[in-house]
């Protein structure tokens, strides 16, 4: 198929159709209006249902809902409608049902901006609901990757029964590209035995639930989903790897970020410098394997973000004190140049020599 | 030997957990013989909320799904939209419904989604020991209104009903009682009528049951049942306040 050019919001919306996607839930907010906008005019046309809910609350609860009776459903938002999310997230998770969110990050906190930010790595990997829950994130930096991994999320939410937050921010929400939809045939998916359809007189009633009011029995449960996460974190970790061989320096950086990086990468190495691109494409669970491959000669690694820094606390994690963490980024909406990232380099780079 | 009376089908054989003299029990199983009764637990999804009744998915004879608090009506919707064919209920308590959840109530509502809700209205937060709700009365005392609800401090005590059945998406808006024997067999008829609603695909129907705390309100079970009838049904009446398909029979 030919390749089309399409906005990364809508261009989600499409992918999410062609993923099987029928039921939209959500609620507007700048910068990810033109999902719900897309799905209006295009899910009642494959015989699928979008409905505009009266908050992001309810459009959580909504997907709930769907996801209970067995739907393939979604949900799109920015941070502080995320935010407000959170409460259906983590009953999601403890109920096992599956969903796509999609969070098309802004700055914040509160109110924040309307602009481009990565201040919800927090919220997207360490859980903004109550309770021991994991969510897989997937964190694309194109569009053609947002299409790609809208429909990976579905399988995976459906392979796992968990909700999965796909994170863009606003410039890959709002920005236009050429994208390809290639649909990749689904992997061998679990029935959905357990979703409340009605009995039909058939079986005893199925009921979708996370509450266990007996201590020990929550306990079991909760051994039960780690188990579930522990299988994801050793099965799910993604990332691209560039120019690692030799590199003094490896940047890490994911989303559109990690773009920007990587146009600073190529100009250093041009001058002779050896620099190296560790990208996450799995923010949960963090690809930690990707740092195995780390050589010898890499001394720095160069956290960017467009937050204060978030990420660079997994990343001291599964450096263990092995080599230097150094960190720049920008905040509130301002998108970090690759002039500031060169020059971050080359100062941590000179200073060592 | 002639069997006068059964347990309805619509409700497992299990002991439930609510305290003596509640009144759930009856509106649990009004609730359920209205489902077995129009046959329609095969194809019945309820969900249940957070508060006494939280555990309601354990004793209705169908599929549930637990909400949060406040969001049945939001989980009713994503139900319904998805399986459009098959009965949807919710059953909520005051603290549930009038208070955290009185958003997604009212929008169901508006949105004339076609749903049923039972609502409980005990007059306080029954669960979590007897604290003020919405539908708290003037004057009365609970543990978080200990010299009794003050409406120039507190508010004043929500009238669901009323407030849902000036709302053109709602179909059916009744509120009933069950302190007699005569108003229990209303209550029957209403929850059944509502039901019949969403069946016949008319939109939103609701019935506000006035239902007795007796744990917390610290009174005996027929005292709480006079309490009920001598405080309760004078601020919040009973009797239908909207059928849209009586409206429509007089348009006609």
């Amino acid at each position: 198929m030919a390749k089309i050019l399409m906005k990364g919001n809508e261009a989600v919306g499409e992918a999410a159709i062609r993923a099987g996607c029928r039921f939209f839930f959500g609620y507007p907010i700048t910068p990810q209006s033109e999902l719900p906008e897309y799905m209006s005019l295009h899910l009642p046309k494959v015989g699928g249902v979008y409905l505009q809910a009266e908050s992001e609350i309810a459009a959580i609860n909504m997907v709930y809902g769907a996801a209970g009776c067995g739907a393939r459903v979604m949900t799109g938002s920015s941070s502080p409608g995320i935010a407000l999310k959170q409460e259906g997230i983590s009953y999601m998770a403890g109920a096992e049902l599956p969903c796509v969110i999609v969070n098309m990050m802004r700055g914040g906190p509160g109110l924040g901006s309307i602009q481009p930010a990565q201040s919800d790595y927090f919220q997207s990997t360490r859980g903004g609901g109550d309770g021991d829950y994991r969510l897989l994130v997937y964190a694309p930096a194109s569009v053609q990757e947002m299409v790609d991994y809208v429909q990976i999320a579905f399988d995976k939410a459906d392979k796992y029964r968990n909700p999965v937050l796909v994170v863009g921010d606003g410039v890959i929400g709002q920005m236009m590209e050429p994208v390809e939809f290639v649909s990749k045939p689904a992997e061998n998916l679990p029935e959905k035995d357990w979703a409340t359809t009605g009995t039909g007189g058939k079986r005893e009633p199925n009921i979708i639930n996370s509450l266990y009011l007996d201590a020990e029995k929550l306990e079991r449960h909760n051994i039960h989903l780690s188990k579930k996460y522990s299988y994801m974190q050793e099965n799910e970790q993604r990332w691209e790897a560039t120019g690692l061989e030799g590199a003094e320096l490896v940047i890490v950086a994911y989303g559109t970020t990690a773009r920007i990086a990587r146009s600073a990468m190529d100009n250093l190495n041009k001058k002779g410098w050896k620099i190296g691109l560790l990208r996450p494409i799995t923010l949960w669970p963090f690809p930690e394997k990707g740092f195995q491959l780390l050589d010898e000669t890499t001394k720095h690694l160069l956290v960017v973000e467009m937050s204060m820094g978030q990420m660079i606390d997994d990343v001291r994690i599964v450096n263990e004190g092995k080599r230097k963490i150094h960190f720049t980024g920008r905040s509130g909406g301002v998108i970090p140049s690759t002039s500031l990232i060169e020059e971050k380099i080359l100062e941590i780079l000179e200073r060592s020599e | 030997m002639a069997v006068v009376f059964e347990r309805t089908k619509g409700l497992r054989p299990v002991s439930t957990h609510y305290c003596p003299g509640c009144t759930h029990g009856i509106i649990h199983r009004l609730t359920a013989e209205a489902l077995e009764e129009l046959g329609v637990l095969d194809r019945a999804i309820g969900v249940a909320p957070v508060g006494c009744s939280v555990l309601a998915y354990n004793y209705f004879n169908c599929d549930m799904q637990e909400a949060a608090h406040g969001r049945a009506p939001a989980v009713a919707t994503g139900i319904k939209r998805v399986l459009p064919d098959k009965f949807v209920f919710t059953y909520q308590g005051d603290g549930d419904l009038a208070s955290i959840g009185t958003a997604e109530v009212v929008h169901a509502a508006h949105r004339g989604e076609n749903i049923s809700i039972v609502f409980v209205n005990n007059a306080i937060y029954g669960m979590t020991g007897g604290q003020m709700a919405p539908t708290t009365l003037a004057g009365q005392r609970t543990t978080t209104s200990p010299l009794g609800r003050d409406p120039l401090h507190a508010g004043y005590p929500i009238r669901i009903a009323e407030m849902l059945a000036m709302i053109p998406g709602a179909a059916f808006i009744e509120r009933v009682s069950v302190d007699s024997p005569a108003n229990v067999r209303k209550a029957k008829k209403a929850i059944k009528r509502a039901f019949e609603i969403q069946l016949e695909g008319k939109g939103f129907s609701l019935v506000e049951v006035l239902s007795t705390c007796p744990t917390n309100w610290g009174i005996e079970p027929p005292l709480a049942l006079k309490w009920l009838r001598e405080n309760m049904i004078p601020y919040y009446p009973l009797g239908n306040f909207r059928d849209k398909t009586k409206e429509e029979a007089t348009d006609e």
